[in-house]
């Protein structure tokens, strides 16, 4: 018997302020959910999966509109009920689960106030009862001293815990159906992993109907009995996962699967010359302040105390999760956080003494890639500006005729194209704005890189290319990279040596394979075995 | 030929007088043309304009707004009128009073006083008075006004004459309006042609319509007003007789000035010192943050009152400096102007505090730090244009927030110069006004009425171009 059967289901865009015509966003698509299976939804960003979700909920923006199809849920038809009847539908017989734990909880109220808000509405709980049922549901999603947490607030939990308590709410009315929603992208690797075995448990013991979405194979291939990919709105390939990824039939479904990293082959180390870059015992501390006069009364340790080197032509991986210190130490190097101790040398000369203005022939020599293609570029300049504005700024190349040639080339070299000098970064999708972001710090011809976490932001598929154009570059012109990341799985094919970093030090450094085959520290370990594995 | 001589020699007889806040205006005017100048270089700007002028409220307000601003630079061309000569003298002697060209434009309205109070559109006097028929008996009742009505043969012909003279001004602002837009529309449809034949896509136009309307709708105003005023007080007349309407549409200037001068002196304390606390952070950010806490922790009339009260004082031990009426009615008024811009910059210096620290934690300022861009070129370059709506937006509402204080600072009698007309000064008078029996209300609802106007426009024209510079909908 199928829980949930969705036939012909397609969303437009309503014509509006900024279009004509209506858009069809979804394409009719067709899938079903038998009560104890989890079906993945995959796909890229802006590829539908998402709104599907939301329609069958009957939760589309005002902007959009379900333009036709039917959905049955166990036996009911969704898109027949009154708003008042879809109410009681919405969190009893099917509930959600968001990317962004912080987001989907109230942080003024207590978790015990919004875990009773669904159960008193829809069970019409209270008292002694309400209170016994909140605890189980926590005992349930694996929160420890649940009766102690009642009277927490979410900023008091971790992100794993908010999460957690997120799922017991979606679970509170018993409801046959779940629908998650990127469940664990906004979380780390180690944490990803608890709650996907949370979210596994779950439907085998209460027979819940999972749809899963997600943008990540790996989290697929470890959960779901079935796939659905979804491409541009539509359903390319529907298939049990075991046939899927062992046969994949739609060109796409390969990309995707081949989009996972292999992890056998790993780079050798070039040759040891002398390090490029050297930090010994470095510290860097954020001073708490407090009162009035705005004392210092403690420091906060976001880097304490490490030493790495790195080589010429030579990629270092620094793996953390958020907030062990790794953005903080690669923002030290690039001196844009004052140190608090400990030393950095730079081919050979000592650089954490230097002032601003001494610091300014390094800034050629020692360059920076972020994470969010989106913000790291100025929306009101255009792409001209936005390159020249270092070469200008470190007179690499005064003379403007020649910059414009240089600029030139440095689009072709990216891969874009030279007519993309006069557009403006929002005129660019998230990968071709990461070539630019690469493009502008290969501008001044800089020896190190610092790579912030280049491709978190990117899809998978474009996520290949840009490493791909990262190794290209480095081969071309000799650079080194420190590559900062959460990201496992990347790392065999990027990076020759890899350091862990956890609370501000690294408890682990050496060369890829040896990290990745035999892991020493307990951390690291832990760490590799929450990297979702790819079945090929 | 000799006519023309005449008005030539009457032309050339005459003193210019340019005041302080005439000079102001002309600099408002020549900034938006060079504004405009700018803009077409700019293909960004240009496209973000295009939408607030492509909206109907958007080319609508912007048309009335440009109609008082007409009205306030014609009444900023100041000049004396030269003495008639006294016997024995060569001596050039020029009037006291200084008036503008808008005051030739309305020579109409201007010289017609009336003793008192009179209605709109009445014959009588709104008071009564002691009058003598031809045979000597005193008698009490309302007269006759001296300049309204006076053509009319028969009062019973009141309303006619009205409804004629209205129609007959419909027909002109008819005719000139029909004129303006033919030449316009044949002149569009020329340019189509030529960029036709040269293969050109004609782009997304104007709301033509909208403005023509608009247009249309101005030059009615104008004829009506023009063509009835020559008989009747439209809007009636004040305490000492003064037509109501002619010293409600000199209020504009007064207006238009006190909302653009004021705003634009919150301008740079405020872009300044915002940017500075957000960007530098630091003990910089304290002190800035000091001084704006302090400042908007005094009520911003009190403060005001007081430094008008100075100003007052000035005038008073300095009279050789302000040998004319209108002289020392303009230095008070710019006063007023600083004032009132140097204690409500707090509001906006906050806003622009709050997003430049959001904007300079962004990549792309960590990315131009990494450049080593100087502070100055990370301000101007990066910090500055990401946060030029929120200044635009500001600059609009403080527009109309100026206008309106102005009218309360007037009623509490620390205002403009009460020489200086203005809807401030208009609605304390309304005061006493109201609490007659019957009411006086029209000087009051004359000043009510243009002063929405003008804050109506600037408020929709501020709400597209907040549409068109919100990144978020970009």
């Amino acid at each position: 018997m199928e829980l949930l059967q969705v036939e012909n289901l397609s969303i437009e865009l309503l014509p509006g302020k900024y279009q004509q015509a209506g858009r069809l966003l979804v394409k009719p698509v067709s899938f079903s959910i038998r009560a104890g299976e989890i079906l993945a939804l995959v796909g890229e960003s802006g590829s539908g999966k998402s709104l599907t979700s939301l329609a069958l909920m009957r939760l589309l923006p005002e902007a959009l509109a379900i333009r036709s199809g039917r959905v049955q849920l166990a036996g009911t038809d969704v898109f027949n009920l009154t708003e008042a009847q879809m109410n009681s539908v919405r969190g009893r017989m099917a509930a959600m689960v968001f990317q962004e734990p912080q987001s989907s909880l109230n942080p003024v109220q207590t978790i015990e106030q919004q875990i009773g808000e669904v159960l008193r509405l829809h069970k019409g709980l209270s008292g002694a009862a309400l209170r016994e049922k909140i605890i189980s549901l926590l005992h349930e999603v694996g929160i420890n001293d649940a009766e102690q947490r009642l009277g927490w607030y979410p900023h008091q939990l971790s992100g794993g815990q908010k999460q957690r308590v997120v799922i017991a709410i979606a679970l509170a009315c018993e409801p046959q159906l779940l629908i998650a929603d990127e469940p664990t992208t906004a979380l780390d690797v180690t944490i990803q992993k608890q709650i996907l075995e949370l979210l596994n448990e779950l439907r085998r013991k209460r027979q819940l109907a999972v749809l899963l979405i997600t943008h990540d194979m790996g989290v697929v291939a470890q959960m779901a009995d079935r796939v659905a990919v979804m491409r541009y709105g539509e359903i390319v390939e529907q298939a049990v996962a075991s046939e899927f990824f062992a046969a994949p039939k739609h060109e796409y479904s390969r990309a995707l699967i081949h989009s996972l990293p292999d992890r056998r082959h790993f780079l050798s180390a070039p040759a040891q010359s002398e390090p490029l870059l050297q930090l010994k015992d470095v510290r860097v501390w954020f001073a708490q302040r407090k009162g009035i006069l705005q004392r210092v009364v403690g420091h906060t340790k976001a880097v304490d105390g490490i030493s790495l080197s790195i080589g010429r032509g030579e990629t270092l991986a620094l793996v953390g999760e958020s907030g062990s210190g790794k953005s903080t130490a690669g923002r030290a190097i690039l001196s844009l956080e004052p140190l608090a101790g400990g030393e950095l040398y730079f081919a050979g000369e000592r650089i954490d003494q230097l002032s601003q203005r001494q610091f300014l022939p390094l800034r050629k020599r020692i360059q920076v890639i972020f994470q969010d293609p989106f913000s790291s570029m100025n929306p009101r300049m255009n792409v001209r500006d936005i390159l020249a504005e270092g070469m200008i700024a470190l007179k690499v190349e005064p003379d403007a005729e020649k910059r414009e040639q240089r600029l030139q080339a440095l689009l072709q070299r990216v891969g874009l194209e030279v007519a993309h000098l006069d557009r403006f970064p929002h005129e660019f999708s998230g990968g071709q704005r990461q070539r630019l972001a690469i493009a502008r710090a290969i501008a001044v011809e800089p020896e190190l890189i610092i790579c912030d976490e280049p491709t978190s932001a990117l899809d998978v598929s474009i996520r290949g290319q840009v490493l791909q154009l990262l190794q290209e570059l480095q081969q071309e012109m000799g650079l080194s990279y420190l590559f900062i990341t959460h990201d496992l799985s990347i790392i065999p094919h990027l990076a020759h040596r890899v350091a862990v970093m956890k609370d501000g030090v690294i408890v682990e450094q050496g060369d890829t394979e040896q990290i990745m085959t035999a892991p020493q520290h307990d951390y690291t370990r832990s760490l590799l075995a929450s990297v979702p594995v790819s079945p090929v | 030929m000799n006519e023309l001589t005449s008005v030539m020699n009457e032309l050339l007889s005459i003193k210019p007088v340019v005041l302080w806040s005439d000079v102001l205006i002309y600099i408002l005017v020549a900034s938006l043309g060079l504004f405009f100048y700018q803009l077409s270089k700019n293909p960004l700007a240009r496209q973000r304009w295009r939408t607030v002028f492509h909206s109907r409220a958007g080319v609508a307000s912007f048309i009335v707004i440009l109609f008082y601003l007409l009205i306030a630079l014609l009444d900023s061309l100041h000049y004396r009128a030269p003495l008639e000569k006294t016997e024995g003298s060569d001596e050039v002697h020029y009037s006291q009073e200084v008036h503008s060209v808008l005051d030739v434009v309305l020579t109409e309205l201007r010289n017609k006083d009336e003793k008192t109070y009179s209605a709109p559109f009445a014959i009588y006097s709104f008071a009564k008075e002691n009058m003598q028929t031809d045979d000597g008996v005193v008698y009490r009742d309302f007269p006759r006004l001296a300049n309204a009505g006076q053509h009319l043969a028969d009062e019973a012909d009141h309303g006619k004459d009205v409804f004629v003279r209205s129609m007959k001004a419909l027909l002109v602002a008819a005719f000139i309006s029909a004129v303006i837009l033919g030449l316009h529309i044949a002149w569009r449809q020329r340019q189509q042609r030529q960029q036709c034949s040269r293969g050109l896509t004609t782009q997304q136009t104007l709301p033509w319509g909208t403005i023509y309307l608009t247009l249309s709708l101005l030059v009615l105003a104008c004829c009506w007003v023009l063509e009835l005023s020559k008989v009747y007080h439209i809007l009636g007349t004040d305490k000492v007789g003064q037509d109501v309407l002619y010293w409600s549409i000199k209020a504009i200037r007064t207006g238009v000035l006190i909302g653009t001068l004021a705003t634009l002196l919150t301008l740079p304390l405020a872009i300044v010192l915002g940017i500075s606390a957000g960007y530098f952070k630091g003990w910089v950010d304290d002190v800035v943050q000091y001084i704006y806490t302090t400042l908007s922790s005094i009520p911003g009339i009190l403060l005001i009152a007081a430094s008008v009260l100075l100003i007052d004082v000035y005038i008073e031990t300095h009279p050789e400096q302000f040998n004319l009426v209108a002289v020392r009615a303009d230095f008070k008024f710019l006063a007023l102007c600083f004032i009132l811009g140097m204690t409500s910059w707090t509001g906006l210096c906050r806003l622009l505090r709050a997003e430049t620290l959001k904007v300079s934690q962004l990549d792309y300022v960590q990315a131009a730090h990494a450049f080593g861009v100087g502070h100055n070129r990370i301000i101007y370059r990066h910090i500055l244009p990401n946060i030029t709506h929120i200044i635009l937006i500001a600059l609009v509402l403080d527009f109309s927030v100026f206008v309106l204080a102005e009218a309360v600072l007037s009623y509490i009698g620390v205002g403009v110069d009460p020489s200086m007309a203005s809807w401030g000064n208009m609605i304390n008078e309304a005061r006493s006004e109201l609490s007659r029996d019957p009411v006086v209300w029209w000087s009051v609802a004359a000043a009510f009425v243009l002063m929405f106007v003008l804050v109506l426009a600037a408020n929709l024209f501020s709400d597209r171009v907040r549409d068109a510079f919100d990144p978020r909908s970009a």
